[in-house]
């Protein structure tokens, strides 16, 4: 099935099948709420406002980062 | 310090000359009893890709609820760019940063060497251009270099921040004249970034100058780390007294401090 193959994405560096339509759902599907504070996503190398979460959609081929704030220096 | 030697950054008033970094402490405990000794009103923080195993109790939200009860608010926050090898590494670090804590300060790291973690100076030139027309409060990490001082300055960067010596060698100040010049002709406020190992260190930093320290490792790696939180704090204080005091001129041979007459005997 070449088709499930190419409906995928990366997030954070890592390949996996795409199951969510759009950042928001993605978030929400690992327990992320809109409302979380300190985590941002970046979409094909362009930041997505928080606000703009629900009504960006997610296609194969997208590379996703999300990030928060750690320790550091 | 006193209510009128306050130390102020694109506007924004800072009571405390010492900002602290988060990293590397023996718990996270220590890291708040840290910070509470040390006075800072402002800590780095790393912006890095969340785990998606499960979800943990927010770094921000932590110091957060630890500082909420301070007379001038809840700690500041200075995210970095940490580990970010070229400027456009560093704009987007950056501009998530934003999105992710609400704040326009960001402390610039773009190193060109992950060994020595030495700047590199085109492309944080690059970045701090690309940022301050962005509209960030940028504070790059930068060579102990009068001259990339002056050009960040001129790009609009908030402050520098030159080194002392490498990232977390706690090889302190290893060119004072360099730093003390960077000083005497920076037009922004002059920030000593990475280098410190010990008080000493921090006092002289403020004696040069100076018109703060960062410092993480110092303290993080320290035995007794809320200790030397304490005593770089007070170092912070004593150096700034000091600059501020002006320092007796330096001679080659001995003055007597007592009178030289009614000397008995004579």
């Amino acid at each position: 099935m070449s088709a499930v193959s190419r409906e995928a994405i990366r997030v954070n560096g890592r390949e996996e099948p795409l199951s969510a339509a759009s950042v928001a759902d993605f978030l929400a599907g690992r327990g992320i709420a809109p409302g979380a504070l300190g985590v941002a996503v970046a979409l094909n190398g362009a930041v997505v406002p928080r606000r703009r979460w629900s009504e960006t959609p997610l296609q194969p081929g997208d590379s996703l980062e999300i990030v928060r704030p750690i320790q550091g220096g | 310090m006193s209510q009128t030697d306050i130390l102020t950054i694109a506007g924004r008033s800072l009571g405390s000359r010492l900002f602290l970094g988060t990293a590397g402490y023996p718990n996270q405990q220590v890291m708040l009893d840290a910070l509470e000794a040390s006075g800072s009103e402002l800590v780095t923080l790393a912006i890095r890709r969340i785990s998606l195993d499960g979800y943990s109790e927010s770094l921000v939200d932590v110091l957060a609820r630890a500082t909420a009860g301070r007379p001038g608010g809840p700690v500041g926050l200075l995210p970095n760019t940490a580990g970010c090898m070229t400027a456009k590494e560093a704009v987007l670090t950056a501009q998530l940063s934003r999105e992710a804590l609400d704040t326009p300060w960001i402390k610039l790291e773009v190193i060109g060497d992950r060994e020595l973690l030495y700047p590199d100076v085109e492309e944080l030139l690059r970045a701090t251009e690309e940022l301050v027309n962005d509209g960030f409060v940028v504070l790059p990490y930068c060579n102990d270099d009068p001259v990339t001082c002056r050009k960040l300055a001129d790009l609009g960067a908030a402050a520098v921040m030159p080194l002392g010596a490498f990232i977390g060698s706690g090889m302190g100040i290893r060119n004072p004249h360099a730093i003390e010049t960077i000083c005497a002709r920076s037009p922004v406020p002059v920030v000593l970034d990475a280098g410190i190992g010990t008080a000493s260190d921090a006092a002289l930093a403020m004696e040069l100058g100076c018109s703060a320290v960062l410092l993480n490792t110092a303290v993080s790696k320290a035995r007794d780390p809320v200790r030397m939180a304490a005593a770089m704090r007070d170092a912070v204080n004593a150096g700034r007294a000091a600059h501020l005091a002006g320092r007796m001129p330096m001679r080659a041979y001995a003055e007597p401090s007592s009178p030289q007459m009614g000397l008995i005997g004579s």
